[in-house]
């Protein structure tokens, strides 16, 4: 592979930097929010754009040394983050502009966020995933706890922070241990070194570790407790971009090492983890159904959601073009919904001391607000899986997945999942609707781009489950190029 | 005629309806009303001009999402047709009940009746899986927020319980439907949700009696017949009128339609295996809802359990498999879709003058309205099942039908027809008959706007009392794709 094509490959990678690099800079100059949010945009609108530069030379894959494959679908994972950083960025303006002291610096951390996770879906060995797991990490301990003067965040930023790095130890000893058992880091060599009964234990063990690391990243029963309370403490816009991106990019590096590593030919570890989902999917609607916060309701609700999606997660094991199919229709629809379901907690909770954030609080938006209340009633009907959302279309091929693996378990458990999930959407949707005491007028007030970015989201929601055609297309076509 | 354009039609006026609230308090009304009465002159004429070829009246076809086999594919028959055009007609009904009715969000309000009715049309025209899980669904969430924004002390526990309800059999049928997709696809390597593509799927006996109950457990909920039927009366009494007149007079037909369009044909040997257990729950769903109905004492809920034993004929109907059956259980869909429609504008209408349900807050009020007392006892003596009106020629055949399959059931089924009357009989005497309550204020009796749509709907039951030939002959086409002996 000639160096010209490894080089415009990684375009979108050296562009990221770059601009990191460029805000850093600008900052360093002269502090000026809007010029620090502006160069921001930039960077990011710059890397999405040079995917498509990539695309061109890709073909089916490149290898950028021994860390990284990059293709079709990692790129594709890597346009979902860019675009979830973007929608963060858009809405996080007037919340940095209104409550934080130090604004620019926010966004570096956005960006070295955004970097790491684009690490991720191109990882194929254990130092990229943990490279990648790690910056995205690090930049969210700072941005949890960036608004330093208001307990809260400091309390959720100081524990994820501590959890996150027992977690990480977790996953390093596990790699350790499969190291020693297969002596390689690459994901397609790690089978365990045929014959030796010390290899196998090692190997068995190493996966406990590495999962119960790994299971916390995606906040998996048991490995949840942390999820409510750093959901809650955290900045809505912030605790948006964990839920999408930070979750997401675990979950994209986790298939690509289910693939290579042929790791669910083992039975004791195919069985532990279809344990791990069923109890998560279950314990995370039951709890979810006892809050009365939005953040924590959602919280709960993601630890379900990613239940659901080890569906995918197994029949990548099997059939990886559908499972990686499945995998990013579901990711994207989630990512919508979940940008726009924190986008609105941000938006209304703009002028006011705390965050709006109980269901007390939006008692009668529907009538207060009405286009953050509606983009938040798509959301929480996109989250329950009804026609007409992308939530719909993204449960639709978990059950087509489900019923082509044969998992009837767990569609089963898919099933009443979504059923329990249907209580709790359905009391924000009535909590919204409820009357308005007097007569309150109905008048948008606060910044038109928030406003306007939870519109686009919800509006958009709607569009791919009504016409979802493109995106399937697109991602079946790349699915496809890629070779899987 | 072009059902994609009738369903945009019926989405397009909802926006308006939407929009004009800003205004004129009452636009929305008029938009949605004038709609709803373009829609059914339009179904009229396409009746009048009668069906193409094949007894079809539209057949209509684009690509959706070609990755799975999923088409917009609109078809309509006989059935369809008479169904939509009932549709449209109490969509008219439902909005002129509720003119004065509601007095906030009128413009939310008509948007959410018009986009019910689009869905049911879907449901009513969809000939591929998907779509009509997809219209199933999209009629779901405006009857939510009908019940849950302008519904009565009680909604938030039963928009939830009518919500909840759908969805979870739903989802199983959406399990059911996605499973034969899979089956038919290692038969024969395409993925399709067509229907006609679909029915050639050949299943194993247990496979098929397993994904037939998927779908039976999502009908049987809508329709609703015991044991889940718990929903119906609490949404029932807490919806506004307009959204009682939808749920009992269509959105219950949906559950009955999809069991002659889609179970039936679907999985043909392994219905008739379950005919016991079909006929056998409707014969309960007729005596129970007889019954309970009998025992209530607040009037909308009387019509709400009503409307259980109604259902259970059909029922009954649909699974003794013949032609008298099927054809009857088509009568009764259409004759308690008026009946019922004009018994729950009357608790709407109480309701509204006398601010309670209460039948014992009632009695003698006929001498108060006495235009009220005519036009209850007609349909009370229509839904007892009076000969010369449509009940009575629906439950008659289906009667007729399920004698041929087994007789110890249909006597009982011919029971709930004495209970009916015993009901009937009792909600007319406790609330229009009587002793006046002296505690009963003033009323306003029936005024034009609400006896036009009274007459309209008697002239309907009369009609498919006298003369069924209109009904029956619009199920031709659908008859020999259930496999029945005629």
């Amino acid at each position: 592979m000639n160096t010209q094509t490894t080089l415009l490959v990684s375009l979108p990678y050296l562009v990221l930097a770059g601009g990191l690099l460029f805000v850093m800079l600008g900052i360093c100059i002269r502090r000026t929010h809007f010029v620090a949010w502006s160069l921001t945009m930039i960077t990011l609108l710059a890397t999405l754009a040079s995917h498509l530069i990539g695309y061109e030379v890709m073909g089916e894959g490149v290898g950028v040394t021994m860390l990284f494959h990059i293709d079709g679908v990692s790129y594709l994972f890597n346009s979902l983050f860019v675009l979830a950083a973007i929608c963060t960025a858009v809405i996080a303006y007037q919340y940095v502009d209104e409550k934080l002291r130090f604004r620019e610096e926010f966004y570096l951390l956005l960006l070295a966020a955004t970097f790491g996770s684009l690490m991720l879906p191109a990882a194929t060995h254990f130092i990229s995933l943990l490279l990648g797991l790690e910056i995205v990490s690090i930049s969210l301990y700072a941005m949890v706890a960036y608004p330093e003067r208001i307990r809260g965040p400091l309390e959720a930023g100081l524990k994820y922070m501590i959890l996150s790095v027992a977690s990480t130890a977790s996953i390093l000893f596990g790699m350790g241990l499969i190291y020693a058992a297969s002596g390689s880091m690459e994901f397609a060599q790690l089978t365990p070194v045929s014959g030796s009964a010390e290899g196998d234990v090692f190997y068995l063990i190493g996966h406990v570790f590495f999962w119960s690391g790994i299971a916390f990243k995606l906040s998996l029963v048991p490995f949840h407790i942390w999820t409510p309370d750093v959901y809650q403490g955290a900045p809505s816009i912030v605790t948006g971009f964990i839920a999408t991106v930070s979750k997401g990019g675990a979950f994209v590096v986790v298939m690509r090492y289910v693939m290579e590593s042929d790791v669910f030919s083992s039975e004791a570890i195919t069985q532990a983890i279809f344990l791990i989902a069923a109890v998560s999917m279950i314990v995370g609607n039951l709890l979810a159904l006892q809050q009365r916060n939005l953040k924590r309701l959602l919280a709960y609700s993601s630890i379900a959601h990613m239940g659901y999606l080890i569906i995918a997660l197994f029949l990548v094991a099997t059939q990886p073009s559908i499972g990686f199919e499945t995998a990013i229709v579901y990711l994207a629809g989630y990512f919508v919904m979940t940008l726009a379901a924190f986008g609105v907690i941000t938006v209304i909770s703009q002028g006011s001391d705390s965050e709006l954030d109980s269901i007390d609080d939006i008692q009668g938006l529907l009538w207060r607000r009405p286009i953050p209340a509606a983009t938040l009633v798509v959301s929480a009907l996109s989250l329950a899986g009804i026609p007409l959302t992308m939530g719909f279309i993204a449960k639709f091929y978990l059950f087509a997945a489900g019923i082509e693996g044969e998992m009837w378990t767990l569609v089963g458990l898919l099933v009443l999942g979504s059923a329990i999930g249907i209580f709790y959407y359905l009391r924000i949707i009535f909590a919204m609707t409820a009357k308005p005491e007097g007569e309150l007028d109905s008048v948008e007030q606060g910044s038109w781009t928030g406003i306007s970015a939870v519109a686009v989201l919800g509006v958009a929601t709607l569009a791919l489950g009504i016409y979802p055609t493109p995106l399937v297309d697109l991602v079946q076509n790349l699915v496809r190029v890629s070779g899987f | 005629m072009n059902v994609a354009l009738l369903i945009g039609l019926l989405l397009a006026a909802g926006l308006v309806a939407w929009g004009s609230e800003r205004f004129h308090k009452s636009l929305p009304n008029w938009v949605a009303l004038v709609s709803f009465l373009v829609a059914t002159l339009w179904i009229l004429l396409v009746w009048l001009n009668g069906p193409s070829e094949g007894g079809i009246y539209a057949d209509q076809s684009y690509e959706w999402i070609p990755r799975f086999g999923i088409s917009l594919t609109l078809r309509v028959d006989g059935l369809s047709l008479m169904l939509i055009g009932l549709t449209t007609l109490l969509g008219a009904v439902a909005v002129v009940s509720s003119w004065t009715e509601t007095q906030t969000r009128q413009g939310f309000f008509q948007f959410n009746i018009l986009w019910v009715m689009a869905g049911v049309v879907g449901v009513f025209s969809a000939f591929d899986l998907f779509l009509f899980f997809f219209f199933w669904e999209v009629m779901l969430i405006p009857m939510y927020f009908l019940i849950a924004i302008w519904g009565h002390e009680d909604k938030a526990y039963a928009s939830m319980k009518f919500f909840l309800f759908t969805q979870i059999s739903g989802l199983l049928m959406l399990v059911a439907i996605v499973a034969l997709v899979w089956v038919h696809y290692d038969a024969h390597g395409v993925i399709t949700f067509d229907y006609d593509t679909l029915l050639e799927t050949e299943l194993d006996s247990s496979v098929a009696r397993l994904l037939m109950l998927g779908f039976f457990i999502a009908f049987i909920t809508k329709l609703p017949s015991v044991p889940v039927h718990t929903w119906l009366p609490d949404a029932h009494t807490q919806a506004p009128t307009a959204g009682s007149v939808i749920l009992a007079g269509i959105l219950l037909k949906t559950g009955a339609y999809g069991l002659i369009r889609f179970v039936i044909t679907l999985f043909p040997d392994a219905s008739q295996e379950f005919w016991a257990y079909g006929m056998g729950l409707g014969v309960i769903s007729i005596l129970y809802g007889g019954y309970m109905a009998y025992s209530q004492s607040d009037f909308k809920r009387l019509v709400a359990y009503s409307s259980i034993a109604h259902m259970g004929f059909v029922l009954v109907g649909v699974y003794s498999f013949n032609e008298l059956g099927i054809q009857g259980a088509i009568v009764t869909m259409i004759a308690h879709g008026f009946s019922t429609a004009a018994l729950f504008m009357m608790a709407g209408a109480l309701q509204e003058r006398l601010h309670t349900r209460e039948m014992s807050k009632m009695g003698g009020l006929w001498v108060r309205a006495p235009r009220m007392g005519a036009v209850t006892m007609f349909f009370v003596i229509a839904s007892v099942g009076m000969p010369g009106l449509g009940n009575f020629i629906g439950e008659f055949l289906v009667l007729l039908g399920a004698f041929q399959k087994n007789v110890l059931l249909t006597v009982l089924a011919a029971l709930g027809i004495v209970v009916a009357a015993v009901y009937g009989l009792s909600l007319m005497q406790r609330s229009f008959q009587g002793t006046p309550n002296p505690d009963v204020p003033e009323m306003r009796d029936f005024a034009f706007r609400e006896m036009s749509v009274m007459v309209v709907l008697m002239v309907g039951l009369v009609w498919v009392g006298i003369y069924p030939q209109h009904v029956l002959g619009m199920t031709d086409a659908i008859l020999p794709l259930l496999g029945v002996v005629p």
